[in-house]
């Protein structure tokens, strides 16, 4: 599947490919990156915290959670189950990237290591063009992103204050990246019954739970409910 | 906490995260084969994630209070109608986010 050419040409393309997929990513990750920034710096932190993490951790909800477990006592075991809950969708991103990332080398450590719902989103959905190294785009749209997380966290920890403009409302950006990848989707998929136990069973667990605590209990519904089906497929093949 | 604590603090995080992200690479390294049904959930998660997150993002969303959710229904129609009309992923985005943009910041 991946060639195994990784001289500077093949590397450009893909790069060059890759590019145009980020460019809504650019505009929210540089807009909240900033916001963050200036929220770490709110709440008293140094302006290395903000970038540290962007680094480190590069995972956006969990950045803005912990800015204010860092102000708390230092309990580590909390802190780690905490972060387990915040971030228990990307085992789901796992699973669906499983298989696709096997053979793209060594790439796939910083693949798994950078995988955020925006990475996630793009490199599981955006479709190659011919010619171009899989595992190379991959890498760079996950490089593109991470970057444009750091530039927003570094520029808004730095120079936050001096923001003048208005951009309420930017964050939405986001929002219609996810529309329109499940619009996508959902244009090309023939059997629409995962995506719309996607938005159901979350909506319904919202509804009933509160934000605070749906996720969890959604994803699992959703994991049951999946394999009950593929239990009955598998049964209905036998027979 | 000190500010080493804080550093250490942060470490767990990032490992904890990490921990998120690798768990199913670790359980199915390269060359183990993958289950029928952990193929199957690979299959079909992708498009119960993607529903999952546009949940997520309207998570804070109060329907009986300030603008009662009109501005984020009325952006994401439009960018959903521009994309099953254009097909055009940055086009949709793009006219969603500034439709959007503009109702919070001049109507509501």
């Amino acid at each position: 599947m991946t060639r195994p050419a990784s001289n500077n040409h093949t590397k450009r393309e893909a790069l060059l490919r890759a590019f145009p997929y980020t460019l809504p990513i650019m505009a929210g990750f540089l807009f909240l990156g900033i916001t963050y920034g200036i929220y770490m710096r709110s709440l008293g932190h140094p302006a290395a915290y903000p970038v540290l993490m962007s680094v480190t951790v590069f995972a956006g909800s969990m950045e803005f959670v912990a800015g204010e477990l860092l102000l708390g006592a230092f309990r580590p075991v909390h802190i780690f189950l905490i972060t387990l809950m915040v971030n228990t969708r990307h085992i789901f991103y796992g699973i669906s990237m499983l298989e696709r990332y096997r053979g793209a080398g060594k790439k796939r450590f910083y693949l798994i290591f950078g995988m955020c719902d925006e990475s996630f989103s793009i490199n599981c959905t955006a479709r190659v063009p011919d010619g171009i190294d899989r595992g190379w785009f991959w890498f760079f749209v996950t490089l593109l992103n991470q970057l444009y997380w750091i530039t927003g966290a570094t520029l808004g920890s730095l120079f936050g204050s001096l923001i003048r403009v208005s951009t309420e409302g930017l964050d939405f950006v986001m929002t219609a990246l996810f529309v329109v990848i499940f619009t996508d989707n959902w244009i090309r998929e023939k059997d629409h019954t995962s995506s719309l136990l996607g938005l159901a069973i979350p909506a319904a667990a919202l509804i009933l739970l509160g934000a605070d605590r749906f996720m969890i209990p959604s994803m699992a519904a959703i994991i049951v409910v999946l394999l009950a089906r593929y239990g009955k497929e598998e049964r209905s093949a036998e027979t | 906490m000190t500010a080493l604590q804080q550093v250490i603090a942060i470490a767990i995080i990032a490992a904890a995260t990490m921990l998120t992200r690798f768990l199913p690479f670790i359980i199915y390294p390269e060359g183990r084969p993958v289950p029928g049904r952990v193929h199957y959930l690979g299959k079909m998660l992708p498009a119960a994630a993607f529903g999952l997150l546009v949940v997520y993002c309207l998570r804070n969303i109060r329907l009986t209070a300030g603008t009662h959710g009109i501005p984020e229904a009325v952006g994401i129609g439009v960018t959903a109608l521009l994309h099953v009309w254009k097909k055009n992923m940055l086009l949709s985005i793009a006219g969603g986010t500034i439709l959007y943009m503009v109702l919070v910041q001049t109507v509501f």
